[in-house]
């Protein structure tokens, strides 16, 4: 992880976050600058004209005074008028982005994101290139969910049923941190990941080897990984309780009772049968809600869950 | 009339009427007191009820700083229970307290004895806004015990709709609360427009009643879209209407316009009597008429009217058109202009003032020292660019709390300090009081001044687990919650006490102008003997010390008018 | 102000007229608050009319526009008889002021029971809001496609010429809505929406009609008991301003519900 940054404000990591800081800045002296003012003439007053022997009536001054109070109503609004305009061009830039931006697209679900990369290799992380814009289309496959990277000064809510877009431009390769900031349950405050921002010429590596994971890994654990990215552990856990669908534990050459009365031995062609057409046979005491993956799988990766089942005795 | 003899309270004698005839025992027997009609009755009764919701609110909150001592899993509490806390401390604290706070208890107490009325214009309705009050309190028990809510206090879809807790119970409560809200609001109109007395023009009323009728326009004209926006997330939940449901074709995000609309003025319906009791509070302890009477007064208005305009701000990240974000920025920041001048004035009038450090008065400064931090914090929010970064980070509950508690909480408090010998005929211990001040002033600036820095560097609220990076601030703030709440404590203590053992109170222990101070400590059943004739209410300076009485005097006895 | 009523002024007050004022300032205080609460479905309705126009166009002519005129010729009639009933009322006639009111209740009566006649069709037709919604609607919606069809590589040199592999969110979203919607020869989608609407803000109205007529039953009793003359009519007064709002908000919801053009 990079240096925590400044005393307000983290490390620039995007060419947007020096433009908000600068923002930050002005406000902050503005605020400051008022600030100090309204405490310093309060002390000053409550020193100088403090109620004691001598002094318990108050000294004879205006009850108002227009032409004052027209000024100290006026001059803020020019004030607040300044960081309006400045805050109002930055957020423009914020959100226009380049045309020939890198496009990545991003889930949102309980409890994590989900990176889709043009070639379709999907990751749990943000990898992106160094000094090139990137562009990411966000949507949420639950509930609301916010996309926050502190280092690059952006945010956006992550709806479901709509894409919201955002973009930046790392300057600086590292890893940085990924936050949802919009409050989404139990696992809210676990819904981190990285970007990782790759040197010149390292992302387009990295992606290439990531993407063959199902050859470079073990079949098993090729298959966990896919479990994670196809969604399969949001309703199958691994630890023996039943979620929206059956555990993995154990399934593997266990006899599965069916709804309709029928019993099957859960072997390498059930596990596929189920993933392809799931309401075929639907285990007893569950729904038929599996969503169909034909079509949207490939026979190499069934193999590689398959084997991961199998690993989980 | 029965009472008004006894009621007749010289100011020879200090104006005390605790051995006497007076709105506590006019009437005896809890019967008198849970069917009572008399204002200052239900405002007690409020008081009671809003602090022990404070109270409760205040548990939730000391708990969730205990958990965030460590970065980790607590044994305290698992992460849902976590959310449970926070989404009822938010709750409580809001629906329960702060916005029925001021208005309800201090304002239904005060506001016809300032108008030199006998009532509010319904009283029969003002206790039935008390009992909606407890009734939408009662539901809201009865849903914590039942399946906590876990949604923060926000509701949002689709998230309330699908989580398994007791949503609708209390989705219910708040609806309920919102006819108590709405009441209040209602009542307190009427009386200002219907109930004022000769003499009293709309520009010769206390700033706290113009604080109070700004209140209560907004009370009324928010009140009811929260009212429908609940209504659909009942049915929502309980039928499966689809308006807010995405894969129905409805759109969440329309929720949360809806929300804000109310809500958004809702953070005004908290924040205007606080800047009413500051405004009759700082001309009175400074012994000196307020200044700039009209831009105060206008300055209420003003916030009233904008603050139905700036709902959007909450949604600068949600998603909505760039075009939108540009008008709600800059509507933003109009809203600021009002506050703004609000401090300037009272500044002003402290001004070559006689300023008399009392308890009420350490309050004052408190609220200027620690408002201004919250009001201008909300300048960062209201720039787009900057709140992009701080959105829903500990930044904005920073800042919320420095406007809620800096502002509201302690306004409150200085209030309930500056009319409790009003209210209850005895004195508290000032030399307690300085101290209770200084403890809740330094506890709450380490609590919260620790998460502007926290916010500023990303981390998200909400959080049960975070990052390392954080723990010295977490900490910090735990150990200024802890301070917080000790501080609460001995206020608790002090004030419990002089309810048995304060010293008598006089008529106007203060030196305020107002009516209310005209009539005895604690005021008889009918307010007053004699109807007071209006006055300037900031005339504080035709009033002088009396050591004899403990209190102030009028300079000159102003002419009796002849009895009717 | 030797008033030996039994409706005296009460302390507070300090005479009649006050007292009148209060009560009427404070009633269209509240008819202000009723406003805007019917206010947030009025703009919900906009919202969704203008995201969906063509839903509300298909979906209105599942109503009756007759039963709707027949109820709004009836909440008029009501309306009438409720301006009778509080001229009865400050003019003290008695028997008048109670015959007027049961008028005014068996109109309210009647309306519901056109509503009722309406609800009850739309339950056998299954034309309900969201979730319960489960009309056929002819002829059958075209299939939803389960993907989108592949993007095509944009001109972008870093753009990889592997079309992606997800297809976008599984979830609750359902891309590919709008093109359906396009087709005009079947039912648009979303027709629940319109019926979200339609009972939400019609089922709000006839609670505040059964509300009426509580109150004005409660008025009716209070009448025959001759509480009222010309010097306390307020309590008929407020209840009749009541119940124009009522009538009033029905006006509104009739053509936007039942007369899309």
């Amino acid at each position: 992880m990079t240096s925590p940054g400044g005393f307000w404000m983290p490390v620039e990591g995007s060419t947007g976050a020096a433009a908000v800081d600068s923002v930050f800045s002005l406000v902050f002296w503005v605020a400051a600058f008022f600030f100090v003012l309204i405490v310093a003439l309060m002390v000053a007053f409550v020193v100088r004209y403090r109620r004691r022997p001598g002094r318990l009536d108050a000294e004879a001054s205006p009850s108002h005074n227009t032409p004052l109070e027209l000024t100290w109503t006026l001059i803020p609004i020019a004030i607040v008028i300044v960081i309006f305009v400045w805050g109002f061009k930055v957020y423009l830039d914020a959100n226009t982005p380049p045309a020939n931006a890198y496009e990545i697209s991003v889930t949102g679900q309980k409890w994590k994101w989900l990176f889709t990369y043009p070639n379709g290799h999907v990751d749990e992380n943000l990898h992106v290139p160094v000094d090139t814009p990137v562009l990411l289309v966000m949507t949420s496959e639950d509930v609301i969910h916010g996309f926050y990277i502190p280092a690059f000064r952006l945010k956006r809510d992550v709806v479901p049923g709509r894409y919201s877009k955002v973009w930046f431009r790392a300057v600086k390769p590292g890893d940085y941190q990924i936050y949802c900031t919009q409050y989404c349950g139990t696992g809210h405050s676990d819904m981190w990941a990285k970007v990782v921002v790759h040197p010149p010429g390292g992302f387009e590596r990295w992606l290439e080897q990531a993407s063959n994971f199902l050859k470079t890994l073990p079949p098993a654990e090729a298959g966990q990984r896919l479990a994670v990215t196809r969604g399969c552990a949001q309703c199958h856990s691994v630890d023996g309780t039943a979620g929206t669908g059956p555990t993995w534990k154990g399934l593997f050459g266990s006899h599965v009772p069916l709804q309709g009365g029928r019993v099957m031995t859960a072997d390498e062609d059930y596990i596929r049968n189920c993933i392809l057409d799931p309401t075929k046979n639907v285990p007893l005491g569950f729904q038929p809600v599996m969503p169909t993956f034909k079509g949207r799988i490939r026979d190499d990766e069934i193999t590689a869950i398959i084997a991961y089942i199998k690993s989980l005795k | 009339m029965t009472g008004s003899e006894s009621g007749t309270a010289g100011f020879g004698t200090g104006g005390n009427a605790l051995g006497r005839d007076n709105y506590l025992n006019h009437e005896r027997g809890v019967r008198s007191w849970l069917l009572t009609r008399d204002h200052k009755r239900i405002g007690v009764m409020y008081l009671v009820a809003i602090l022990s919701s404070f109270f409760l609110g205040g548990i939730f909150a000391e708990l969730i700083r205990t958990k965030l001592w460590t970065p980790g899993n607590s044994p305290l509490m698992t992460a849902n229970t976590y959310d449970q806390m926070f989404t009822l401390h938010g709750a409580i604290m809001i629906f329960l307290f702060v916005i029925p706070g001021i208005p309800a208890s201090l304002g239904n107490f005060v506001l016809p004895l300032m108008l030199g009325a006998q009532d509010v214009a319904f009283p029969r309705l003002n206790l039935a806004s008390f009992y909606f009050w407890i009734g939408g309190a009662a539901l809201a028990l009865i849903s914590m015990v039942t399946g906590a809510v876990d949604t923060g206090w926000t509701f949002y879809t689709p998230y309330s709709t699908t989580t398994n807790s007791n949503v609708i119970l209390m989705v219910a409560g708040v609806f309920v609360l919102g006819f108590s809200s709405i009441f209040t609001g209602l009542n307190f109109v009427v009386t200002i427009h219907k109930l004022r007395p000769a003499g009293m023009t709309w520009f010769r009323m206390p700033l706290f009643l113009w604080g109070i009728y700004g209140t209560a326009i907004i009370q009324i004209l928010a009140t009811p879209v929260l009212g429908i926006t609940l209504l659909l997330l009942i049915a929502e939940r309980a039928l499966g209407i689809g308006i807010f449901d995405p894969a129905l074709g409805g759109d969440p995000v329309l929720f949360q316009h809806f929300f804000w609309f109310y809500s958004h003025p809702a953070v005004y319906i908290m924040i205007l009597p606080a800047m009413g009791v500051i405004s009759e509070l700082v001309s009175v302890f400074s012994r000196k008429h307020i200044f700039g009477y009209s831009f105060i007064a206008l300055s209420s208005i003003a916030i009233a009217v904008l603050s139905f305009l700036v709902w959007g701000h909450h949604m600068f990240v949600a998603g909505q058109s760039t075009l939108s974000s540009m008008i709600f920025s800059f509507l933003t920041f109009m809203v600021a202009i009002p506050s703004a001048v609000k401090v300037f004035n009272w500044l002003a009038t402290m001004y070559k003032g006689s300023i008399w450090l009392a308890t009420p008065m350490l309050y004052v400064l408190s609220f200027l020292f620690l408002f201004g931090i919250g009001g201008l914090t909300g300048l960062f929010l209201g720039a787009l660019a900057v709140d992009v970064h701080l959105h829903d980070t500990y930044f904005v509950v920073a800042h919320f709390h420095y406007v809620m508690f800096g502002g509201t909480v302690i306004a409150f408090l200085g209030g309930l300090h500056y009319w409790w010998p009003k209210m209850f005929g005895r004195m508290y211990s000032e030399f307690w009081g300085r101290i209770g001040a200084l403890l809740v002033f330094v506890g709450f600036n380490t609590t919260f001044f620790t998460q502007f820095v926290m916010g500023s560097h990303g981390a998200p609220r909400r959080s049960y687990h975070y990052q390392m990076q954080f723990e010295p601030y977490h900490r910090l703030s735990t150990i200024g919650a802890y301070i917080l709440g000790f501080g609460f404590l001995v206020i608790a203590a002090y004030l419990v006490h002089s309810l048995f053992r304060g010293r008598p109170a006089p008529a106007n222990p203060w030196g305020g102008a107002t009516l209310e101070w005209r009539t005895s400590s604690p005021p008889p059943h009918d307010n007053f003997a004699v109807t007071p004739e209006a006055g300037d209410p900031y005339d504080v300076e035709a009033w002088r010390w009396d050591g004899a009485i403990g209190g102030y005097v009028q300079r000159e006895p102003a002419p009796q008018p002849a009895s009717p | 102000m030797a008033d030996t009523r039994t409706h005296a002024v009460a302390h507070h007050f300090d005479d009649a007229e006050q007292q009148r004022e209060a009560g009427k300032l404070g009633m269209w205080i509240f008819l202000a608050t009723e406003i805007l609460l019917f206010g947030g479905l009025f703009c919900a309705y906009a919202v969704y009319r203008s995201n969906h126009p063509e839903v509300f166009i298909y979906a209105h002519r599942f109503l009756d526009p007759s039963l709707g005129a027949l109820n709004t010729a009836v909440l008029i009639c009501s309306s009438f008889t409720m301006a009778l009933a509080v001229r009865a009322a400050q003019l003290g006639r008695r028997r008048q002021l109670v015959g007027l009111l049961g008028a005014t209740i068996a109109l309210a009566v009647c309306f519901l029971g056109v509503k009722g006649i309406e609800y009850e069709r739309k339950w056998k037709e299954g034309l309900l809001w969201g979730a319960r919604f489960h009309a056929k609607l002819a002829p059958a919606p075209p299939a939803l496609p389960q993907t989108l069809p592949p993007v095509p590589p944009a001109e972008g040199e870093e753009r990889s010429l592997i079309p992606p592999a997800a297809t976008g969110p599984s979830g609750l979203a359902r891309p590919g809505r709008a093109e359906v919607a396009e087709g005009a020869q079947g039912p648009p989608h979303d027709v629940q929406m319109f019926f979200a609407v339609y009972f939400m803000m019609t089922g709000l109205h006839g609670v505040h009609v059964i509300v009426g007529i509580v109150l004005l039953g409660w008025m009716m009793v209070r009448a025959r008991r001759g509480e009222f003359g010309p010097e306390y009519a307020t309590p008929v007064d407020l209840a009749g301003l009541y119940w124009h709002l009522v009538d009033l908000i029905w006006i509104f919801l009739f053509p936007l519900l039942y007369l899309i053009r």
